[in-house]
C-alpha cells in the first residue's frame, strides 16, 4: 500500500507534508543538511506502515479502555492505550483519543533515532510532538480562529523543561467533543499524554443539559464514530457570563487534577472571550491573560 | 448493512462509514447525496483565509502598489472555500503553514458564520399562495412567512436566527437546508399554511400546486383593456380579456366609452363591479386567465339584439394572450368563430410579449458579524464605516451587493449571480456564505487590517485547489478601477 501515502516537500523548501487516509504530518527538522534529510527518510520509511497498522486494530482501538484491558499489539496502538489508561476510571475514553498524539511521536521518535537533530517537531493537525536538544527552544503560538493571524496565547518551550508534547482539543476540531469549549490546549511530556489529556479537559468544559447545548448522538453523524451513542455538541447558544465560567470551572478542576498527577503541565482552556490557564507559570502561557485583556478592550 | 444512506468510503483502511452531507475521518471525502466525492486536499488552509473571515486584499507587499487594487486585474479571489464545495466543511485545528509573529507552529479554531442570515423569494405568480404571514414550511418544519405581496408576485421571508436557532433543533436543520438548498439555485418544495403548494427554484418558474407558471401577466384584465383599447380600436368591435381575477370588457370600460366605442349588447356572467370590469366570471383553474374554463363562450350570455348585429366582430383574449379566440356573429347573433384577422393576432402577440417569463427569485440576505468583520480588521466599526463610506467594497462570491443602510454591514445579493456551490454551512446551524471587501491598501491599513497577512494574489493563484471560474459577464467586475472608491489621500 505504498502507492497510498503522499510525501512531498513543501514550498518553503523546509518542511515535509505525510498524508495518508485521515493523517496529515508536517514535520521540520532542524540540523545539518545530511542529518535532517536522514531524519526526513527514516519519517517516510515509518510513516507509509502507520494507518495500516492502526487499521489492524481499528475496532479495539474504538472500544471504551477499561483498566485490565489485555493490550493491543501495534507500538503505536500500544502507546495509544498507555495514554488514555490513567483517565480511564474517570470518565470514558477510548485509544482513538491518544491517536494523533502517538503516531506524532511515532515519527518523531523514527527521525531522532536516524539522525542528529538540534531540534525537530511532528505536527498532526496540531498535536505535536517535539525534540529539544540541550540548550533549543521552540515558541508555540496557537490562533483563536481561522485566518486571523493575532496569537491569543504563547509559550516558550525550552529543553530544560519536561515539555515534549502538545495538543489542542475542541468542539470546533475534527474530533466530536462532548463539552463545549471552543479550544483546550495541553502540554504534558509527550503527545499523546497531552492529545488524551485535552480531550477529556474539553469534554469537561461543558454544562451538562443546559438547554443552548444541541447534542446529537455520535453515532447519528458518523455511523462508525468511537464514541456510539454519547452525546456529541454540535451548537452552542448564547451562554451568560456565569455560565462560562461555571463551564470553564469544571474543565479546570480536570485539569488542575490532571496537574497534581503529573499527567500535563500546563494547559490553557478557552471558551469565547475567556481563557483560563492551569500549570505553571514559568511556561509564559501566563500571557494569555494579558493578551486576551487587550483583545477584549480592542473588541469592545 | 449500512445504516441509512452512509456509504462506506473504501479510499483508505479506515473505511468510513459516511453519512450524506458529512465527511470521513479525513475530511477528503465525502457523501454528497449517496456519492463518494473527492474534496481537494490542500485547500484547508487557503479555504479558511479566502472564506470570508479574513479577505484581505491579496497584494503583493514586495511590488510597488500601482493605484489599482490588486495586483492582477485578471484574478479576483472570491470568498468561497477554494477547491472544495463542499457544504459541511468542518474546520480542523489546522496548522498555520508558515512562521507568524516569529512563532514555529500555530494551532487554529475556527468558527461558522452568518447565524443572522436568511432568503427573500419572489415567486412569479397571480395565484394565492397563502394569506400573508402565514407560515411557510419545508419538510413541515416552519421555515420563514408569506409577507407582502408585490406587483404580480408572491413574497416569502425565509429563514433568518429565529427560525435557525430560536426554534427546535430539527427546525433549525431543516431551515439552513432549505435556504442553502435555494442559494445553491436547487428546487426546494414548500407549503404555506392555509394556502398552497410550491416548487421554488431560483431562476426557473414556479410550480404552485403541481402547475407550472409560463408567463406573468401583462396585467388585470381590465389593465389590459387599458393598455390595449387604442390597439383594437376600428380593428375590431367587442374585446374580452377573460382574467379569473377581473375580466375586462371594451365596450363597457372607461378605455373603450373614451375612445367611443360603441355599445355591443355583450353580457358576462358573473358578477360586475364597475363597468366593463367582472369578478368571478369562472372558478379558479389553469386554464383561460386563470379560471376553470376551456370555451371562452361559456361565460356569455346571449347578445342583447337591441344593441348587438350580425357581423360583430368579437375578440377573446386571455391577460397572457397564451389563449385567445375570433368571432363573428351570425344572423341569429350567435357567435361563430373565425380564423384571427392578421391585424388582431399583431395585437394578441403584443400582449404575450409583454408577459415576462415566471420566474422564482432569490435574494441572500445576511449580516457580517463582529467576528466576520473582526477577521478583516482588529477594530471591527471601522470595516462597517469603510464600507459605508464607499472606500470599501462588499462582493459576495464576486457577484455585486446591496448594503442595506443603516449600522452593521447587511447586505442581499441575488443568488443566481454568484458561482454555483458558493454557501455552505456549519452545524450550529448556520449558513456560511462568501463575502469579500475590496479597498485600497493604504486603507486597509488605515482600518487596522491584518498587513501581516496580506498574501500576494501569484501566490494564492499558484497554490493548488483553486477553482478557476470565468467571471459571470452579467456582473461588474469586482476590482474595476473607475467604482472603486476615492481614498481621502
Amino acid at each position: 500500500m505504498r502507492t497510498r501515502a503522499q510525501i512531498r516537500l513543501l514550498e518553503d523548501g523546509r518542511r515535509v507534508h505525510l498524508h495518508d487516509g485521515p493523517i496529515d504530518l508536517i514535520i521540520e527538522a532542524f540540523g545539518e543538511t545530511n542529518e535532517i534529510n536522514a531524519a526526513y527518510r527514516s519519517a517516510a520509511d515509518r510513516f507509509v506502515n502507520v494507518l495500516d497498522e492502526l487499521c489492524g486494530e481499528l475496532t479495539f482501538l474504538r472500544q471504551a479502555t477499561r483498566a485490565p484491558d489485555p493490550l493491543p499489539s501495534g507500538v503505536i496502538a500500544k502507546r495509544m492505550v498507555a495514554a488514555v489508561a490513567p483517565h480511564c476510571e474517570r470518565t470514558f475514553i477510548t485509544p482513538m483519543a491518544a491517536v494523533a498524539g502517538a503516531v506524532a511521536e511515532e515519527i518523531l521518535g523514527a527521525m531522532t533515532a536516524a539522525a542528529r537533530l538540534s531540534r525537530a517537531y511532528v505536527n498532526n493537525g496540531g498535536d505535536i510532538a517535539l525534540h529539544l536538544a540541550p540548550g533549543q527552544h521552540f515558541v508555540v503560538g496557537m490562533v483563536e480562529k481561522k485566518g486571523c493571524p493575532s496569537l491569543f496565547a504563547t509559550a516558550t518551550l525550552d529543553s530544560a523543561q519536561p515539555v515534549r508534547g502538545i495538543a489542542t482539543s475542541g468542539r470546533h476540531g475534527r474530533s466530536f467533543s462532548l463539552g463545549i469549549a471552543d479550544a483546550v490546549t495541553v502540554l504534558a511530556d509527550r503527545a499523546a499524554m497531552a492529545d488524551a489529556a485535552a480531550t477529556i479537559i474539553a469534554n469537561a468544559v461543558d454544562l451538562p443539559g443546559h438547554p443552548l447545548v444541541v447534542r446529537v448522538p455520535a453515532r447519528s453523524l458518523s455511523p462508525d464514530s468511537d464514541l456510539g451513542d454519547l452525546l456529541v455538541t454540535q451548537g452552542v447558544g448564547e451562554l451568560s457570563s456565569d455560565e462560562l465560567t461555571a463551564a470553564l470551572d469544571a474543565g479546570a478542576a480536570v485539569a488542575r487534577s490532571l496537574l497534581a498527577s503529573g499527567l500535563i503541565r500546563s494547559a490553557a482552556l478557552h471558551l469565547r472571550r475567556d481563557t483560563r490557564v492551569v500549570g505553571r507559570q514559568n511556561h509564559r502561557l501566563l500571557s494569555v491573560g494579558e493578551t486576551q485583556r487587550v483583545r477584549s478592550s480592542i473588541h469592545a | 448493512m449500512l445504516e441509512d444512506d452512509a456509504i462506506r468510503c473504501d479510499a483508505c483502511p479506515v473505511l468510513c462509514y459516511i453519512r450524506p452531507g458529512r465527511t470521513g475521518a479525513c475530511d477528503r471525502y465525502a457523501n454528497d447525496n449517496g456519492q463518494l466525492i473527492r474534496i481537494d486536499p490542500h485547500v484547508v488552509l487557503d479555504r479558511a483565509v479566502s472564506r470570508g473571515d479574513s479577505v484581505v486584499p491579496f497584494l503583493d507587499r514586495d511590488r510597488e502598489w500601482d493605484g489599482s487594487i490588486v495586483t492582477g486585474p485578471e484574478n479576483f479571489v472570491t470568498a468561497i472555500g477554494a477547491g472544495t464545495t463542499y457544504p459541511d466543511y468542518k474546520p480542523a485545528p489546522f496548522i498555520i503553514s508558515s512562521t507568524v509573529q516569529g512563532v514555529d507552529m500555530v494551532t487554529v479554531v475556527t468558527e461558522g458564520i452568518f447565524s443572522y442570515c436568511g432568503v427573500k423569494v419572489k415567486i412569479d405568480t397571480d395565484r394565492h399562495l397563502g394569506p400573508e404571514t402565514s407560515l411557510v414550511r419545508a419538510q413541515g418544519e416552519p421555515v420563514g412567512h408569506v409577507t407582502t405581496s408585490e406587483y404580480g408576485s408572491q413574497m416569502l421571508s425565509l429563514g433568518g436566527v429565529r427560525h435557525l436557532t430560536g426554534g427546535s433543533r430539527k427546525e433549525g436543520t431543516v431551515t439552513c437546508e432549505t435556504l442553502l438548498n435555494l442559494c445553491d439555485r436547487r428546487p426546494v418544495e414548500l407549503s404555506i399554511d392555509g394556502g398552497a403548494t410550491v416548487m421554488v427554484q431560483a431562476g426557473k418558474p414556479p410550480v404552485v400546486d403541481g402547475a407550472q407558471e409560463e408567463r406573468m401577466r401583462v396585467g388585470c384584465g381590465s389593465a389590459t383593456i387599458g393598455m390595449f383599447a387604442k390597439q383594437w380600436f376600428g380593428k375590431v368591435d367587442e374585446v374580452v380579456v377573460v382574467d379569473d381575477h377581473i375580466t375586462g370588457v371594451l365596450s363597457e370600460h372607461q378605455a373603450g366609452k373614451l375612445l367611443g366605442v360603441k355599445e355591443t349588447g355583450i353580457k358576462i356572467k358573473g358578477h360586475r363591479s364597475t363597468p366593463g370590469r367582472y369578478f368571478r366570471v369562472a372558478e379558479p383553474g389553469t386554464a383561460w386567465g386563470g379560471t376553470n374554463i376551456s370555451d371562452p363562450l361559456s361565460i356569455l350570455q346571449n347578445f342583447n339584439p337591441k344593441f348587438a348585429w350580425p357581423k360583430l366582430r368579437l375578440l377573446m383574449v386571455s391577460t397572457t394572450g397564451e389563449d385567445h379566440a375570433y368571432f363573428e356573429l351570425d344572423e341569429a347573433l350567435r357567435p361563430v368563430e373565425r380564423d384571427l384577422p392578421a391585424v388582431l393576432s399583431e395585437s394578441v402577440a403584443r400582449i404575450k410579449e409583454n408577459c415576462e417569463p415566471a420566474l422564482c427569485t432569490v435574494l441572500f440576505m445576511g449580516g457580517a458579524g463582529g467576528s466576520l468583520r473582526a477577521g478583516v480588521t482588529e477594530n471591527p466599526v471601522r470595516l462597517t464605516h469603510s464600507v459605508r463610506d464607499a472606500l470599501t467594497r462588499v462582493t459576495c462570491g464576486g457577484a455585486p451587493v446591496y448594503v442595506w443602510p443603516g449600522g452593521g454591514i447587511t447586505f442581499m445579493v441575488d443568488v443566481s449571480r454568484m458561482p454555483e456551490h458558493a454557501f455552505g454551512y456549519v452545524p450550529t446551524p448556520a449558513l456560511v456564505a462568501p463575502i469579500e471587501f475590496t479597498l485600497k491598501i493604504k486603507d486597509y491599513e488605515a482600518l487596522g487590517g491584518y498587513m501581516d497577512h496580506v498574501r500576494s494574489l501569484d501566490s494564492i493563484m499558484d497554490s493548488k485547489g483553486r477553482r478557476r471560474l470565468s467571471a459571470n459577464p452579467d456582473n461588474p467586475w469586482p476590482l474595476a478601477p473607475g467604482k472603486l472608491p476615492r481614498s481621502d489621500e
